[in-house]
C-alpha cells in the first residue's frame, strides 16, 4: 500500500499540487484522473521522488520514503517499475535488451535464467518475435507492451503508469488497460495509474482520485463516479457523449 | 552570476558521475561500445583531417621559407612541430569537440526529453554514472591515440604534398621531421590530450543531461555545449602550455 500525507508542490511561485492525501491499495488499479494540467503527473512523479515535495509524506508500505537517505531510496526503487508516457525504452537497445537491462543491473542471475525471465516477462505481454528489434522498428502499442514488460522484470511491488493510453488507438488503449490490471492482480502489486482517458477509470478504475487545479477534488470508485455530485468531476466525466447518454438514460429511468 | 550556478552544478553532476556503479561488468560492457562509437569512428575524420592539414602546414611553411639560407629540412621540422605541439591535440580537439561533443549532447539530451533517464532513476540505476561515466573514460582513453594517429598521418600528408610540388624533397623531409625531435613536446601534448578528452565528453554531457523541453531545446543545448567546450578548450591550452613550459 501507499500513502501521501498533505502533498504540496510548487514551481517557482505557481503552486502545482496542495495539501494531497490518499491511500492507494495493494492488488487495485488506483487511478489519478483529472484534466490536462490539473497536476496528475507531477503528483505521480512527487510519489516516485522524480520530484521532491515542497510539504507532506509518502509512505510505502509504512516506510517514509520522502525521509529516505538516496541510498535507501535506490533500493526502494528496486521495487518499482514504471511505465512512461512514451514508453522511454532505450533506443540503443534491442527489445530484449530493454527487459533484460533491470535484470543485468540488479538481478544476480545467470544468464539462461535472465533469458527465461525475458522470455517469461515479453510472452506476460503478448510479444512475440520482436526480441531483437529495436524500439523505433516497432508500434507505438508494442512499445508501451515492452515498456510493462521491462516494469514488471524484477516483479515490483509497485507499478507507476503515466498515461499508458496516450497516443493509442481505442482496441490498443484496452489491451493495455486490461494487461495492467490483469498483471496488477497477477502480481499483486499497488499500481498507480495517470489518466484522462474515463474509458480506462470504467474498466479499470478499482479506486479513482480526481485531481482539479493541484487540488483533491474526488476520491471513490468506478460505480460511484458516475453518481457523484461533485460538479468538476461532473464536468470532467460527462464531457464525454458516452457518459452523457448513460447519466440521462438513468435519469430517465428514475422518472 | 550564471557561470557560477553553472560550473557548481557541473562539479555537482561531476560528483554524481564518480560514484560507485551499480555493476562493474555492465560499465565495462558500455564502455567498449563507448570506446567504438566514440573513439574507433572518430579515427576516419582524423585521418583525413590530419592528411590535409599535414599537406597544408607544409605548403605554408615552404612558401614562407623563401629565403634560400634557410635548409629545407626546416620545412619537414615545422610541419612535425606544429602538429605536435598544437595541431593534433589542440585543433584535432577542437574538431571532436563538434563531433564527439555534439553527438554526446544531443544523445543524452534526447534520452532526457523522452524520459529515459527518469526511467533509469525509477530502476534504482544513477543516471548520471550509468550513462556519462563510461563515455567520458572512453574518451580520455581514445584520445592520446587519436593524437597519435593524427601526427603520423599528418607527417604522412606533408611527405606526399612538400615533395608533390617541388617544395621539398622527400629525403629533405624525412630529415627535417628527424632533426632536433624533442620527445617533451609529445609528453606536453599527450597530457593535454587527456585534459581535452575529459573537456569534450563531460562538458557536453552536462549540457545534454539538464536539457528541458524538446528536440529545438536538444539542437541549441549541442550548440551551446559545442561552443562552451571550444572555450575551455582554448583556456586549458593555454593555462598547460604556461604550466608545463615553464
Amino acid at each position: 500500500m501507499i500513502v501521501i500525507e498533505s502533498i504540496s508542490k510548487s514551481f517557482d511561485d505557481k503552486k502545482v499540487l496542495s495539501n494531497i492525501s490518499a491511500q492507494f491499495l495493494k492488488g487495485q488499479t488506483n487511478l489519478i484522473i483529472g484534466r490536462s494540467g490539473s497536476g496528475k503527473t507531477v503528483l505521480l512523479k512527487s510519489i516516485v521522488g522524480l520530484h521532491e515535495v515542497d510539504e507532506g509524506q509518502v509512505f510505502y508500505d509504512d516506510r517514509d520514503f520522502t525521509s529516505m537517505k538516496p541510498k535507501e531510496r535506490k533500493k526502494l526503487r528496486q521495487e518499482m517499475g514504471m511505465l512512461f508516457q512514451g514508453g522511454a525504452l532505450f533506443d540503443s537497445l534491442t527489445v530484449e535488451e530493454n527487459v533484460r537491462f533491470p535484470l543485468d543491473m540488479f538481478a544476480d542471475q545467470t544468464t539462461e535464467e535472465k533469458k527465461k525471465r525475458v522470455d517469461f516477462c515479453l510472452d506476460r505481454v503478448n510479444i512475440e518475435k520482436a526480441n531483437h528489434l529495436f524500439p523505433s522498428e516497432i508500434s507505438g502499442g508494442m512499445q508501451k507492451r515492452v515498456a510493462i514488460a521491462r516494469a514488471i522484470a524484477l516483479s515490483p511491488k509497485y507499478l507507476f503508469c503515466d498515461e499508458p493510453n496516450s497516443g493509442l488507438d481505442p482496441e490498443t488503449a484496452l489491451v493495455i488497460d486490461e494487461l495492467i490490471h490483469e498483471i496488477t492482480v497477477d502480481l499483486n502489486m499497488t499500481t498507480i495509474i495517470n489518466t484522462h482517458d474515463m474509458n480506462s477509470v470504467m474498466e479499470i478504475g478499482d479506486k479513482i482520485l480526481f485531481i482539479s487545479g493541484g487540488e483533491m477534488g474526488w476520491e471513490g470508485t468506478k460505480h460511484e463516479i458516475l453518481k457523484t455530485d461533485n460538479q468538476k468531476l461532473n464536468e470532467f466525466v460527462f464531457a464525454n457523449k458516452q457518459y452523457r447518454q448513460i447519466r440521462d438514460a438513468r435519469i430517465e429511468n428514475k422518472d | 552570476m550564471n557561470f557560477f550556478y553553472h560550473t557548481g552544478r557541473y562539479f555537482t553532476l561531476l560528483y554524481q558521475v564518480f560514484s560507485r556503479p551499480e555493476k562493474h561488468r555492465v560499465y565495462v560492457r558500455k564502455l567498449f561500445r563507448e570506446i567504438e562509437s566514440l573513439g574507433l569512428n572518430s579515427i576516419g575524420i582524423v585521418v583525413i583531417i590530419s592528411l590535409f592539414m599535414g599537406g597544408i602546414i607544409t605548403l605554408q611553411v615552404a612558401y614562407n621559407l623563401t629565403n634560400p639560407l634557410f635548409p629545407s629540412y626546416l620545412i619537414g621540422l615545422g610541419n612535425r612541430d606544429t602538429l605536435i605541439l598544437e595541431f593534433s591535440s589542440t585543433i584535432m580537439g577542437l574538431i571532436m569537440a563538434g563531433k564527439i561533443g555534439s553527438n554526446i549532447t544531443s544523445e543524452i539530451g534526447s534520452m532526457r526529453v523522452t524520459e529515459q533517464i527518469d526511467s533509469l532513476q525509477i530502476m534504482g540505476v544513477n543516471p548520471a554514472s550509468y550513462l556519462i561515466l563510461p563515455k567520458i573514460v572512453a574518451v580520455v582513453f581514445i584520445f592520446p591515440f587519436l593524437f597519435i594517429l593524427s601526427v603520423f598521418f599528418g607527417l604522412i600528408g606533408g611527405l606526399i604534398v612538400g615533395p608533390a610540388v617541388g617544395a621539398v624533397t622527400a629525403p629533405d623531409y624525412i630529415n627535417g621531421i628527424q632533426y632536433l625531435f624533442t620527445p617533451y613536446y609529445v609528453t606536453f601534448s599527450l597530457i593535454k590530450t587527456l585534459f581535452f578528452g575529459f573537456l569534450v565528453a563531460s562538458v557536453p554531457a552536462y549540457f545534454g543531461y539538464y536539457v528541458k523541453g524538446g528536440a529545438f531545446e536538444v539542437g541549441a543545448a549541442s550548440t551551446k555545449a559545442v561552443v562552451n567546450t571550444n572555450i575551455l578548450i582554448l583556456v586549458f591550452d593555454l593555462i598547460l602550455t604556461q604550466i608545463l613550459f615553464t
